[in-house]
């Protein structure tokens, strides 16, 4: 249970990072923000990087601020950061839900948002946050700069888009309208588990108080967090309820795709996306 | 292949210079190179807490930092706890209330609920269930961990009253 021999870089900026990450990718380099995911991996052999390029003494990275239509979210943002609302509105509100899953308090103080995302376990809440309300994802190289929007940042499990030599720098959500539902609702056998399925819904209404923009995202069932769109459209036009959030709810648990080769635990695991989903638009009818 | 880097740690208000491998962990560090064995390494990768030390004055698992990053941090183990022969009011109180019988996980706990009352004296019930969740024990059922921090909580919040 001891992590393998590796090479510690500890640059104090940005360009720093980047040019050395640039050196080692190739010979099994990664970056280091929290830890909280790849130290565990490295206690169990599961990863044995060759370098650590670590990202904690570059100053600036953990703000967290807006710009123009986005939160902007800094490379070393801990998950703590975001237990009470960094923002007026439902996006801090619906933060602050969300990180109450996130494992427990002392991996919160440590952990980062971007790093999770980086990771891209297919059970992170952060990722699912990503999907759902479609982040932008900044990543840095020695060339350049590149934002990558999602769909199309995360591919499977543990997989993204990023490039060996590419540091995730920050991630831009943007930010939900002041009348915006929201909810969110995660299954797991003890608090603080991975989830065993999980998902956030938003929505608003129009003048008639029929439902607009539906966004249900759901996670830890497939390879990457998805939002999926046949529960979204059994949701545009109609009215909030019980009738429309269960069609909604059936509509996801026949749209995923669980990784699960048995077919009784693929069973099981649309069973529990009926049931998130159904919840998550219940706290988000309930959220205004 | 050795790489070892030569770190100034300060634990407890002390100054430990000492050269590590980057590969070694807080935890391994401390207990090792520091002779502070009152930090117990279980799980060593994160699940079970009784690792637990303050970096900052945040709770933090020692196992899942290496000792590298530590560097030029403040960090406070259970040995600091105590004032000479005086104990923490945490440390009294779960004595007190039967709040540990091995011990094993006890200074782990110590460091979390340190963490979190001088950061919020005033944690309510609930969010106090969920920081003391973060920590694995096997004998005292928790019950008697929550109620020991519960009453510290008070004892400590009186004495700041008084100051």
């Amino acid at each position: 249970m001891k992590p393998g021999q590796f090479s510690y870089h500890a640059p104090k900026t940005l360009d720093e990072a980047v040019t050395i990450l640039g050196t080692v990718a190739g010979a099994d380099g990664r970056v280091i923000a929290g830890g909280q995911s790849l130290v565990p991996a490295m206690a169990l052999r599961l990863a044995q990087p060759a370098h650590l390029v670590d990202i904690n003494g570059i100053a600036g990275l953990d703000r967290v601020f807006t710009d123009g239509g986005e939160l902007v979210i800094g490379a070393c943002a801990r998950h703590a950061a975001f237990e009470r609302p960094v923002i007026a509105g439902p996006l801090g509100i619906l933060l602050a839900a969300v990180v109450q899953h996130i494992a427990h308090y002392p991996i919160r103080t440590r952990g980062t948002f971007c790093g999770s995302i980086a990771h891209a376990d297919p059970a992170s809440e952060w990722c699912l946050v990503a999907a759902t309300l479609g982040a932008r994802m900044v990543a840095r190289s020695t060339r350049g700069s590149r934002s990558i929007v999602e769909p199309g940042f995360f591919q499977g499990m543990m997989a993204t888009a990023l490039e060996p030599d590419e540091m995730l720098v920050e991630t831009r959500l943007p930010l939900l309208a002041a009348d915006a539902r929201c909810g969110f609702n995660e299954f797991n056998r003890r608090a603080g588990d991975f989830a065993i399925a999980m998902a956030l819904a938003t929505y608003r209404l129009d003048n008639n108080g029929r439902i607009i923009e539906p966004h249900v995202g759901v996670g830890a069932v497939e390879g990457s967090p998805r939002r999926i769109a046949e529960a979204e459209a059994a949701l545009a036009g109609q009215q909030p309820g019980t009738a429309a959030f269960a069609a909604a709810a059936e509509a996801a648990a026949l749209a995923v795709e669980p990784i699960e080769e048995n077919a009784e635990l693929a069973g099981y695991k649309r069973d529990v996306v009926r049931a998130v989903v159904g919840r998550a638009l219940e706290m988000a009818e309930k959220s205004q | 292949m050795s790489n070892e880097m030569d770190i100034v740690l300060e634990v407890n208000g002390t100054q430990y210079p000492l050269r590590v491998e980057p590969r070694r962990t807080l935890a391994d560090t401390l207990r090792d190179q520091c002779g502070l064995t009152g930090t117990n390494s279980g799980c060593e990768h994160g699940v079970c807490g009784s690792c637990t030390v303050l970096v900052d004055d945040e709770p933090v698992r020692s196992c899942l930092m290496f000792a590298v990053q530590a560097a030029g941090h403040k960090i406070r183990t259970v040995e600091g706890l105590a004032d000479g022969e005086r104990l923490h009011p945490l440390q009294q109180a779960f004595i007190d209330n039967h709040a540990l019988q091995c011990g094993f996980c006890t200074p782990g706990f110590l460091m979390l609920a340190v963490g979190a009352l001088e950061k919020n004296p005033d944690i309510g019930d609930d969010e106090l269930r969920d920081v003391l969740s973060s920590n694995l024990c096997r004998c005292t059922g928790y019950q008697n961990i929550v109620k020991a921090v519960r009453a510290a909580a008070l004892q400590m919040r009186a004495q700041t009253a008084g100051r």
